[in-house]
């Protein structure tokens, strides 16, 4: 049950979706839609580890998406609770309210 | 099963894309949900089975979650709705629409450039994945458990209220308190 | 015994750094000791080198001490070495005794000041400086005492610095006499890049066998060390700052600003004779200089209220009569005039000082008179050193100093009737001020009432310098009179004379004696029946020349005309060039940086969406540079 395809439409595929996460986040000003955002870009990138690995036949890539998978699931700890701080703070999720320190 | 691939790819890409333009957060995250179970799927097809599982046991079920226990808790209503539509109208997309419309040529001409043999052969399973991550990578994999645990602290740090600052309810204007 | 030259200005120094690191820790009575005993020590070295000379004088009538290489120099070494000749000694003992004398009258007249022992320092650090200035045989040592002196007097002219008027006089002296030494200054490198050498005697040597008689080279270094000359002398032009210069305390105004450093230009002249010789036109400046400036500066000191303003321009129209000897080559007469004016001035200025502390601080001679039973010592040595400067014939040293300067003049190939005839102008003018002054100050009715007499220490000092200066001329006297020339003598070892005595003019020396005398007196008792026999003569005499009157009041005018043509031409170009090239680079500079602050401020606008563009607007960016590598 394996799909053979092109390597390259893998990675497109991959490209394709980290964009649309930096497009959610560089348009969207939800603080929630902009983390969501960063995990689309992460999981893009996950994906083009799997494409790549699945290419050579080795676990490699697999390893690199269980790191991954990791560093998301941390930052996603982190980063759910400074929303929470900066939601009780502000009674909103504009991010462009925290600009305080604009020089 | 290449078929079954290709339909996948699009389901990711389309749900992903309302993901991006949804203005409810709640309906957003089940798009995105929806996008990650694709995505494992699309891993299971080029034969990864195991990462495959992890996808939806951890991304799609356990982040997810707790993207939509935050959503619950912050209680988010119509008015909030209204705003996003507000923020999300025309003029705000052509800067950031140019600019990953940029990275996504740079980077498909890459792709397209260099000569790639298909993949999917054989499958990977979670053995293999398993001898790797305890064989060679042991280090990254007791630095990933420091992260888990610098992150379980940073959050439970963040995560508690300070009664003595009063709840804002001027909608928040101004950064400073 | 003549190595021990290197005490003279030693001594000085070392009573200088010991006031000034003791500071307050010394008291005032070991502060006047310290001061005294340095200088008095100096004087005692200085006596006995002079009766050394005049009994046994050593080789070629010089000593030279060299201490120490100073500037090692591949071409020419400059050591740190000191001369002793007849010329040095004939300033040095004036500088050391008077020195010493005025010491001893300002620890009575300085007992009030809060900065006595400040005083005292500058004071010793002064007397250092000239001694070193006039016992210096190379270029380069003399500018560091005749800076070193510049700077004392700038420091005591500003003594009390909290009146801005001080201050301001002060930077006037320091500024005008900068101008000369900047002269000097260029005349030294002139002499240094022709001759090769700063060693005084090697140029004197040398000058004549590398410049020909009336050659321009000449004429320009003889030209540049006058310019020097003139401003540390107070000759027309540089002649503004000294009458200012009184704003110092009055013993200052005794030892620098009469005795001592504004006669550094007269020594400058003699030290360099050999140059001028060379140069026929400059020593005809030099004696057009001294004989305009001693007609003009007479003239204004007729007409000043102030005590010591009156003094002040005397000083300079004297200096005025030793630059017209200069001129005509009597170097000796030159020297003997600024012999018995250090004495006779200083005696003035320090009898001024005491009836000025008497009457309590008044400088204003319309508001003194009928001092002469109130203060008969100051009195009688006023008048003894009035009658010096009037030059009163036959019992005043003034008498013999300036009529063998007058003398001189008129035989010398270099002078002639017409400078004479302006000399004697000039005494008349003098005998007349003079006589005012004693008028003034000692006759008529009591004006302002005496608040202090002056103490013993005062009146020794004013009686020494009184007997002195009533005998002080003996040691030279005019030929018909006796044959005594102990002093052009003394001179005569270090500098050849020029003005050969022709014989058989014994006639026409005793008709210009009898003519001088004439003058004088007439001038005198002119002056007496004028200013002693009342206001209404006076008045009336004021009332009908007084546009004259102020134009003179005023020095000739000559700081309104320098104001006019010299500082604000300046002040304005300097205002109007405020903002020149260099500044502008420079703020481009400042305004770059600003601007380029101001842009990159525009970027910490604190959105996080922006950052996350910029962030990946440089991955596009590194991108395509390593796509087209």
């Amino acid at each position: 049950m394996i799909a053979e395809i092109p390597m390259e439409h893998g990675l497109l595929i991959a490209a394709v979706l980290f964009c649309l996460g930096l497009l959610g986040l560089l348009v969207r000003r939800n603080l929630i839609i902009m983390l969501i955002s960063v995990e689309i870009m992460l999981n893009a990138a996950g994906l083009a580890f799997i494409v790549a690995g699945a290419h050579w036949g080795q676990p490699d890539g697999q390893v690199m998406f269980i790191f991954i998978l990791t560093m998301a699931a941390a930052e996603v700890a982190v980063g759910l609770a400074v929303i929470l701080q900066f939601y009780w703070k502000h009674h909103s999720l504009d991010a462009d309210l925290a600009s305080t320190m604009k020089g | 099963m290449t078929v079954a691939f290709y339909i996948t790819a699009a389901i990711a890409l389309l749900t992903t894309m309302r993901v991006v333009t949804h203005t409810n957060a709640v309906h957003a995250l089940l798009y995105f949900v929806i996008s990650l179970l694709s995505v494992a799927l699309m891993f299971y097809l080029i034969g990864a089975p195991f990462v495959a599982a992890l996808e939806v046991i951890i991304y799609a079920g356990a982040i997810m979650v707790l993207f939509l226990f935050v959503i619950m808790m912050l209680n988010v209503g119509e008015e909030h709705a209204r705003q996003e539509r507000d923020w999300l109208s025309r003029r705000f997309w052509a800067g950031p629409g140019v600019l990953c419309a940029a990275l996504l040529a740079i980077t498909a001409w890459v792709i397209i450039e260099t000569a790639h043999p298909s993949v999917g052969h054989e499958v990977v399973g979670a053995r293999d994945v398993g001898a790797s991550l305890f064989g060679p990578y042991l280090i990254a994999v007791q630095l990933a458990a420091l992260l888990l645990l610098g992150g379980l602290v940073g959050a439970s740090h963040l995560r508690r209220h300070d009664r003595r600052t009063p709840l804002r309810t001027d909608g928040g204007k101004g950064g400073e308190s | 015994m003549y190595d021990l030259v290197w005490l003279l200005p030693a001594l000085p120094f070392a009573g200088f750094l010991v006031l000034t690191l003791g500071g307050p820790r010394i008291s005032r009575g070991a502060c006047a000791w310290i001061a005294c005993s340095t200088v008095g020590i100096s004087t005692a070295i200085m006596l006995a080198f002079a009766v050394g000379f005049l009994i046994h004088p050593p080789a070629e009538h010089a000593h030279t001490l060299t201490l120490w290489r100073w500037i090692p120099l591949e071409a020419v070494g400059i050591p740190f070495s000191l001369r002793l000749d007849t010329l040095s000694q004939a300033m040095a003992s004036v500088i050391t005794g008077v020195g010493f004398l005025i010491h001893l009258y300002s620890t009575e007249y300085m007992k009030m000041d809060p900065d006595y022992n400040r005083f005292f320092a500058y004071l010793n650090l002064f007397v250092g400086f000239m001694l070193l200035l006039v016992l210096a045989d190379n270029f380069v040592l003399l500018l560091v005492g005749w800076e070193g002196v510049g700077l004392c007097s700038y420091l005591l002219i500003g003594f009390w610095y909290r009146d801005p008027a001080n201050g301001r006089a002060a930077r006037k002296a320091f500024v005008v006499t900068r101008i000369g030494d900047a002269a000097l200054l260029i005349g030294i490198f002139l002499i240094f890049a022709e001759l090769g050498t700063l060693h005084i005697p090697e140029v004197l040597a040398l000058a004549p066998e590398r410049w020909e008689l009336g050659s321009g080279v000449a004429l320009a270094a003889a030209l540049l060390i006058l310019g020097g000359a003139v401003g540390k002398s107070a000759q027309l032009p540089l002649q503004t700052w000294l009458p200012d210069a009184m704003a110092g305390p009055t013993p200052v105004s005794a030892l620098i600003h009469a005795a001592t450093m504004v006669t550094a230009g007269v020594y400058l002249i003699a030290r360099t004779h050999g140059l001028f010789e060379l140069a026929p036109p400059a020593m005809q400046t030099v004696a057009v200089i001294g004989s305009v400036t001693l007609f003009t500066a007479a003239c204004a000191a007729l007409v000043q209220r102030d005590i010591k303003r009156v003094l002040a321009y005397s000083t300079i129209s004297q200096i005025g009569y030793m630059f017209l000897a200069l001129g005509v080559g009597a170097w000796a007469g030159a020297l003997f005039h600024f012999m018995t004016h250090a004495w006779f001035k200083a005696l003035l200025f320090l009898a001024a000082g005491a009836v000025i502390n008497a009457l309590h601080h008044e400088q204003d001679l319309f508001r003194m008179g009928g001092l002469r039973k109130k203060l008969p010592l100051v009195f009688w040595t006023f008048l003894i050193g009035a009658a010096c400067l009037a030059a009163l014939p036959l019992v005043t040293s003034g008498f013999y100093s300036k009529e063998k300067l007058l003398w001189d003049v008129w035989i010398s190939p270099y002078g002639g009737p017409w400078f004479w005839a302006v000399a004697m102008a000039g005494a008349f003018v003098t005998a007349l001020y003079s006589a005012r002054l004693v008028a003034l100050v000692f006759f008529g009715p009591a004006r302002t009432q005496v608040s202090a007499r002056p103490g013993g220490r005062v009146g020794f000092v004013l009686v020494i310098l009184a007997i002195w200066s009533l005998i002080g001329g003996g040691i030279e006297l005019p030929h018909t009179f006796a044959h005594v020339t102990v002093f052009s003598d003394f001179v005569a070892m270090t500098i050849p004379t020029l003005v050969e005595l022709p014989p058989g003019l014994d006639a026409q020396l005793w008709t210009l004696l009898a003519v001088a005398s004439v003058i004088v007196v007439a001038g005198a008792t002119l002056g007496a029946w004028l200013y002693g026999a009342g206001a209404p003569a006076r008045e009336a005499l004021a009332a009908r020349t007084g546009a004259v009157h102020r134009f003179l009041m005023n020095g000739w005018e000559f700081d309104r005309l320098y104001d006019t043509i010299l500082v604000r031409p300046y002040v304005r170009l300097a205002e109007w060039n405020r903002a020149d090239g260099v500044d502008k680079a420079v703020f481009l500079i400042t305004g770059l940086t600003r601007a380029a602050h101001v842009a990159i401020q525009r970027t910490q606008h604190g959105q996080l969406r922006r950052y996350a563009a910029g962030v990946a607007t440089g991955a596009v960016i590194i991108l395509l540079i390593m796509l087209f590598q």
